[in-house]
């Protein structure tokens, strides 16, 4: 078996620490090495989304990036999301909206979402459709999903003018 | 029969029970499970279509550092040749057995040769490289007509076609044919002004859920052996493992985890029992998980087939005759859904003079599984276009035709039964009276098409129990894994029968061993019979509140009534009590109370969808884009509205990605070449308009709240209606499936 590296980290802004095999993807370090399964692996080779996170402010897929390269760096992942009494507006707006149905999709749609509305805070439809298409769902037809976007910019842009 | 009626709960949208652990990442899906000590187990696969296995050497795998058991078909008990019934289609154990892992041949590549546990993902398949196979390749064949022929290479050299009920003398990869018959089919025709008749193909297909197979096993030293997986049933999952590994289902327990997407395609088990035998070997937990790609070669597909469909109907659109011929492939073992297409390819129509032939052929591709309607998708394709052409020769609107022969209650279907209770003109004429049907579609290469989509639901077992708690509240103990918002559906059933709302019901799906027997979430079922369980489970409570009600007012159970949530005296005495009052006295008048309520409804009510679409194809690349979607469908009485159209909205979509781009490429040795979800392309949002779902309520009389299943018509009609929108829009009937930019320049002749 191949040595490990030990690798300092962020995630959710908290530091981390961990020991990892070189091969082993952020994905796997998440899942098997901290037990952070919220994101999750539909195809681990960045086709579907559901392993999405934010690094250093960027969204990425988690199966594409090698664990030994957080050292040093920030990750966002799902499981940071809600404060303790509150959940996220977009989480929120997931729920009101009914846009999941299976769920194993919305952990990624979630954190992809976000990433979209911390950078574009108004976007259009089709700029949702359009950064959301590396996000696949099998379930509702994206309808939903699409609309609780849209609710949840609406919501963040309220609260941030209030 | 349940009316029309207004509801408190039933028919809201409250915040679905598991909704907050699923929006945090909380939710714990199969692969999220993890136990000390776990093991972790992959699958050795077949490189190839159609081999005989000559020898498999384990030996250099069993001596790779940290591997801990390797498992081969050597391993299993022997099992019997018997049919068992799996919910959403049967199986033959002895079959399911060999799909789990190959004996004496493979038959199609991505079978399951052997498995691995080791200490860690990457060891086993570091261990699987160490496995020597020794194949000797046989020739494959893919495609249906090509498996009917005489001279076509033989899966299985014993088998013999299942002829109408007489077994033929030869061996065939034809499983079985059979035929329905109504009336006289020679005068339907002689009576017709316009006889249609068209061939049909379309390619295998995959329910494409995100979250792969996966299963941890653990096999105590006491013999008894626990499952934590996804699966769309613990009770069936249970029954096979059972019938494969030959233990008593008592020594198994099957806990649900969250599952992620099933379709049909997580009842069959592939990784459940290997997880168990790998267990075995080493009386440690093991987890075995599938990559994306295993779940594509490995895992049930839709089946491809072929279909011809001759419709007669008269100048003032009356249909005189229908017949169908179905060649549907079943995989590499017997039991495809051609039954289910043959009951369904005409359904929504009267018509007298009638004929159906079905085919089970066996193919060298992954066995089919079940996926949303089965069968039916293919079969309305065809059918459903050739009405269309009819309509547009004889001059009449696709929908008024529709109306005109939709079959009512009691008419004898071409299967010999009557047509049950149905919401067929209703549905249409929703969708006739949509604004979409009359807006205005202008611009070149534009078409707007419809096509509706029939399926029969189904009923079957189901369990719940409810616990009464102090402060006014219910749990609800359930066994149906909740694919798509049923525990929100079910609880509201159950808080409907008590005044309570929604949010006073806590509801748990639980493992084999805590809720009686429930069949799989599967054939719109869920929604509909565990419902209906939940629905008595809760009348069993009111029943046993009353008479402590009765007791707290020292009056006979008669003299209490129950109504809008509240207990009270019919006499005059003026008590009353609501719900959560009660509740709370549960301790000085009896103690707990729990209701039970099982179900097993003969009723599902059919549910009909009619869908208008409005497209866009590219001339020079051949693209069709979706501009406008419409759905609308029956479905009886709609429990939680969101998780309805939720439903509507994501079946249409895997029926327009059926329709469009996905389908399985094989290359000339039968192997899979696109098993990604980067190649095999199913719809992403860029791709999509909003889905506009109508609900229309025509109540099903089979059920207290008039529920019908929803979640399998919506994926029929989508093909159809896409490809009566294609020659709207450019004059050319497609005919093939998927309708991908290749195909439709070549049906308008441009390559
Ligand atoms: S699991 Fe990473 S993109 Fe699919
Ligand atoms: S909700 Fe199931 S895949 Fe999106």
């Amino acid at each position: 078996m191949p040595r490990k590296v030990h690798v300092q980290t962020t995630i959710n802004g908290e530091t981390a620490e961990f020991l990892c095999e070189p091969r082993q993807s952020v994905l796997e370090v998440l899942r098997d090495v901290l037990y952070l399964t919220g994101a999750k692996e539909g195809c681990n080779n960045g086709n579907c989304g559901a392993c999405s996170v934010i690094l250093d402010g960027r969204l990425v897929n988690s199966c594409l990036v090698l664990g030994a390269e957080l050292e040093g760096k920030s990750l966002e992942t799902i499981e940071g999301l809600a404060e303790p009494d509150q959940l996220h507006p977009i989480q929120d707006a997931f729920l009101e909206n009914a846009a999941l149905q299976c769920g194993i999709c919305t952990p990624g749609f979630i954190v992809a979402a976000k990433a979209l509305l911390d950078q574009n805070p108004n976007p259009t439809e089709h700029e949702i459709r359009y950064w959301l298409a590396g996000n696949l769902c099998r379930c509702t037809g994206y309808d939903k999903i699409v609309r609780a976007v849209q609710d949840a910019a609406k919501t963040m842009s309220s609260e941030v003018s209030a | 029969m349940a009316d029309k009626k207004e509801y408190k709960v039933v028919g809201t949208r409250p915040i679905r029970h598991d909704g907050v652990d699923k929006v945090t990442g909380r939710a714990l899906y199969g692969a999220d499970f993890h136990a000390v000590g776990l093991l972790h187990g992959r699958v050795l696969r077949s490189p190839h279509a159609h081999a005989r296995i000559k020898s498999i050497d384990t030996s250099r795998a069993e001596a790779h550092p940290g591997v801990r058991a390797v498992v081969t078909a050597k391993d299993f008990p022997e099992v019997e040749d018997k049919i068992a019934d799996l919910g959403e289609g049967a199986a033959n154990l002895k079959d399911l057995q060999d799909n789990v892992l190959a004996g004496d041949k493979v038959l199609y590549k991505g079978h399951q040769v052997a498995a691995v546990a080791a200490i860690d993902p990457h060891t086993a398949e570091e261990a699987l490289e160490l496995i020597d196979v020794e194949y000797e390749v046989l020739p494959p064949v893919i495609k249906v007509l090509d498996a009917m022929q005489e001279d076509a290479p033989l899966l299985h050299e014993a088998m013999k076609t299942d002829e109408m009920g007489e077994k033929a003398d030869k061996p065939s990869n034809i499983a079985s044919h059979f035929q329905h018959k109504q009336g006289d089919l020679e005068k339907g025709f002689a009576e017709a002004d316009v006889v249609v008749e068209h061939e049909y193909t379309t390619e295998t297909v995959h329910q494409g859920y995100i979250e792969p197979h996966n299963a941890t096993a653990l096999y105590n030293a006491d013999g008894h052996l626990t499952i934590w997986c996804s699966t769309q049933g613990a009770f069936a999952v249970r029954e096979q493992v059972s019938e494969i590994l030959q233990l008593p289902v008592s020594k198994i327990k099957v806990v649900p985890m969250e599952i992620g997407g099933g379709f049909g395609g997580k009842i069959q088990v592939y990784i459940k029992p290997i997880a168990a035998m790998l267990s075995m070997k080493t009386g440690k937990p093991v987890k075995v998980l599938m990559s994306r790609a295993d779940v594509f070669e490995g895992t049930g597909p839709t089946p491809g087939s072929y279909v011809r469909v001759k419709m007669g109907a008269t100048k003032d659109g009356h249909i005189t005759a229908a017949e169908a011929y179905l060649a549907f492939e079943a995989g590499a073992y017997p039991g495809s859904p051609v039954g289910a297409a043959a009951f369904c390819v005409f359904s929504p129509y009267k018509v007298e003079n009638g004929q159906v032939d079905g085919y089970d052929v066996v193919v060298n591709k992954p066995k089919t599984a079940a996926y949303r309607a089965p069968g039916a998708t293919n079969a309305a394709f065809a059918a459903e276009t050739v009405i269309d052409e009819i309509c547009e020769k004889i001059g009449m609107d696709p929908l008024e035709f529709r109306i005109l022969n939709s079959a009512k209650q009691g008419d004898i279907r071409i299967d010999g039964p009557p047509t049950p209770h149905v919401g067929f003109v209703e549905t249409v004429e929703a969708a006739k009276d949509h604004p979409h049907y009359s807006a205005p579609l202008e611009g070149e290469n534009r078409g707007r098409g419809v096509a509706s989509g029939y399926w029969p639901n189904f009923g079957m077992a189901s369990s719940v129990a409810i616990n009464v708690t102090a402060d006014g509240t219910i749990s609800l103990v359930e066994g149906s894994t909740d694919i798509g918002g049923t525990r929100a559906a079910i609880a509201m059933q159950a808080a409907e029968v008590l005044g309570i709302p929604a949010e006073s019901v806590t509801p748990s799906v639980v493992d084999t061993d805590s809720v009686g027997y429930t069949a799989v979430t599967g054939g719109s079922r869920t929604a509909f019979a565990t419902g209906y369980a939940a629905y008595e489970a809760a009348q069993d409570v009111k029943r046993q509140m009353v008479e402590r009600a009765a007791k707290l007012w020292e009056v006979a159970p008669e003299e209490v009534q129950f109504a809008d949530g509240m207990f009270s005296t019919v006499n005059g005495k003026e008590q009353e009590i609501d719900f959560k009052g009660l509740a709370a006295r549960l301790d000085e008048t009896g103690g707990p109370i729990v209701g039970r309520g099982t179900a097993n409804p003969d009723q599902p009510g059919p549910s009909i969808g009619v869908h208008v679409v409005d497209v866009e194809v590219d001339p020079d690349t051949g693209k069709i884009d979706i501009l406008r979607y419409t759905a609308t469908q029956d479905a009886g009485k709609a429990v939680h509205p969101s998780y309805v159209e939720g439903q509507i909205q994501g079946g249409a979509v895997q029926g327009i990605g059926w329709a469009l781009n996905e389908e399985y490429i094989y290359n000339e040795k039968g192997e899979m070449t696109n098993a990604s979800f980067l190649d095999y392309r199913i719809p992403t949002c860029l791709d999509l308009p909003m889905i506009d779902a109508v609900i229309v309520e025509v109540p099903n009389p089979g059920h207290p709240f008039g529920v019908r299943g929803v979640g399998e018509t919506p994926i029929i009609a989508p093909p159809a209606a896409i490809a009566n929108a294609v020659y709207r829009a450019i004059g050319v009937r497609l005919k093939e499936l998927p309708m991908s930019p290749g195909r439709v320049l070549k049906t308008m002749g441009k390559i």
